[in-house]
């Protein structure tokens, strides 16, 4: 199948500032998830993808077209759903989605319909006569989903779709976004900060760092084996013995409560962390297998340490 | 779709060609401003002066006596003149937040994810405030022409002054377009329509006073190319062909400077009006 998204040596840079730097990547149909630190270059990347930054150089392709030459063909089929909080002034729920629908190319009619229905699914049915400037955080994230879904996009961006919601609306939001590619076929791009976010919805990440990227490919595949994962607790310095394990080929990543996760190569397990903590007089404390999470992935990724 | 069932479904129908965008963003900002029922009353007022000239025009052809009332192209002039505090006042109610208000909500962002361009977003916006601008100048000049032919009984006055028609066009277009440029560029100046209505009449009324004042200062007349009404009133009264009430600046200069003012703002609309702001 066709990646929906491919991109060959993109590059792209604000005055001296590099945002891209030669990425070439694919996104597959389904839902994949664009992780990164601030300033990794996600909504650079987004904004790539929608023709409304030209990338310095490289090539861009968004369901089988060039963007650079179809940037107006690309948006006809994608939705976007921006990571701010943004409307258009003046206009009741209804009427926005509605004239969202008629600037995607919808006719009137069938755009007023539409926007009913979209705003039926997002679960803002019984507000949608409100003006948007009246909802709450949680609502506008709704909204904002409302208008990139109403012209029946083939591709969804969604930027930080969760940003600012409460802990129900988040389920629900993730729940919908989960429906919208199982049930209704539509691939979805989610770009967040937040993993467990990411890992729920999305079976495929890409990660990107200081505009480059470090990690791609199926979630299962980057997390590894499980049982080679340990949460490792050992009185001392534990700095110094993150040291020894690393000149080992041991990653270890930092955890709260002096934590550490520790990813041991091949099948030594934790015979091996014993052995190399008595060598170097430190007591292991707290020693238990861990199933690998998409944090281990990020934490590796982008070089996070103890 | 059944009433139980409220998921999402893909849409079949057909779809219209992105370029009709510019008319789904005029339309929408029309209707809009026409719900406020204070713009309505402006625009109403505005009709004033014609009802006024109306009567003019009754009295001058129903009453000999009266002539001395009729009306030529000077009164077509003076109404032109006579719209445009209309001009003004519509300009800033319907215009300064066109694309402020737009930068408000970060709308921008969500306008250019859709399948329209730049150049699409501009024209919608323009004409919005070209409807209302024609609504208060060319509207009622047009049908004062039509009203004293109506009323004359005869084509008469309509061959004899063959040229009020595009001179009226002409005149309304330059008086509309300057206004509605510049509005839309200072408009996406500012992401607070207050600052930018604040703007418009500053620039509006201070150019014409300091170009005044310098002139009186000077002893020059010439400085009244600081001033775009005064610029636009040197280039309209050419088009009627009457003698300019803003002398001190040939056509030729005028219109350079009218170009000039035109083209500064496609500048700004340019750099202004971008789905990404880089800082």
């Amino acid at each position: 199948m066709n990646p929906v998204v491919s991109l060959d040596r993109v590059s792209v840079s604000y005055g001296r500032h590099h945002a891209l730097r030669d990425v070439t990547t694919e996104f597959p149909a389904g839902a994949v998830g664009l992780l990164g630190p601030n300033g990794a270059g996600k909504s650079t990347l987004i904004k790539i993808l929608l023709g409304l930054l030209p990338p310095a150089a490289g090539r861009v392709r968004v369901l089988d077209q060039d963007v650079a030459q179809a940037p107006l063909a690309v948006r006809a089929r994608v939705g976007y759903m921006p990571e701010n909080e943004s409307h258009i002034p003046g206009m009741n729920a209804v009427t926005f989605v509605a004239y969202c629908a008629e600037l995607a190319g919808l006719p009137r009619a069938s755009a007023m319909q539409r926007a009913h229905e979209v705003l039926f699914y997002v679960g803002l049915g019984e507000a949608r006569y409100r003006n948007v400037e009246t909802y709450s955080t949680g609502m506008k994230q709704r909204i904002k989903l409302a208008q990139a879904l109403v012209h029946d996009p083939d591709l969804l961006l969604l930027d930080e779709p969760t940003n600012g919601m409460d802990p129900g609306g988040r389920d629900e939001m993730l729940t919908l976004v989960r429906d919208i590619v199982a049930r209704r076929g539509i691939a979805v791009i989610v770009s967040s900060h937040l993993l467990p976010d990411v890992e729920s919805t999305c079976g495929h990440v890409v990660v990107l760092d200081r505009g480059a990227v470090v990690a791609q490919g199926p979630i299962a595949a980057l997390k590894g084996k499980s049982g080679r994962v340990f949460e490792l607790r050992v009185k001392g310095d534990e700095h110094r013995f993150a040291e020894v394990l690393r000149e080992r080929g041991i990653e270890c990543h930092g955890d709260e409560d002096e934590v550490m996760r520790v990813f041991v190569p091949g099948d030594h397990g934790s015979q091996l962390l014993f052995q190399l903590a008595a060598q170097h007089g430190m007591q292991v404390r707290h020693l238990r297998p861990s199933t690998p999470t998409l944090e281990d992935v990020f934490a590796r990724a982008v070089g996070e340490d103890v | 779709m059944p009433i139980h069932d409220r998921g999402y479904r893909r849409y079949a129908g057909s779809r219209v060609p992105g370029s009709l965008a510019w008319w789904v963003i005029a339309r929408a900002g029309i209707v809009e401003r026409l719900r406020d029922r204070r713009f309505l009353a402006l625009l109403l007022f505005a009709w004033l002066p014609f009802l006024v000239r109306g009567v003019q025009i009754y009295i001058a052809s129903s009453f000999p006596q009266a002539s001395f009332l009729a009306l030529d192209e000077r009164t077509f002039r003076a109404f032109i003149d006579q719209q445009r505090p209309f001009v003004f006042f519509a300009t800033i109610y319907a215009g300064a937040g066109l694309i402020a208000n737009d930068r408000q909500a970060n709308a921008l962002q969500l306008y250019f994810s859709k399948p329209i361009t730049r150049a699409q977003y501009v024209c919608g916006k323009l004409l919005i405030l070209v409807v209302f601008l024609a609504a208060v100048t060319w509207l009622p000049a047009v049908s004062l022409l039509f009203l004293q032919t109506l009323l004359s009984g005869s084509l008469d006055f309509f061959s004899s002054h063959l040229f009020l028609l595009p001179a009226i066009t002409i005149g309304s277009a330059l008086e509309i377009g300057v206004a509605a440029v510049t509005m839309l560029a200072l408009s996406s100046l500012s992401r607070s329509s207050r600052f930018v209505a604040i703007l418009y009449a500053g620039i509006t009324l201070f150019a014409a006073a300091f170009g005044r004042a310098v002139g009186a200062a000077t002893g020059i007349r010439g400085w009244t190319w600081l001033s775009p009404q005064d610029t636009l009133t040197v280039v309209i009264d050419a088009t009627f062909g009457v003698p300019t009430t803003a002398s001190g600046t040939s056509v030729a200069a005028a219109l350079l400077v009218v170009a000039l003012l035109v083209g500064a703002s496609i500048v700004v609309l340019a750099r202004q009006v971008r789905a990404v702001e880089v800082v």
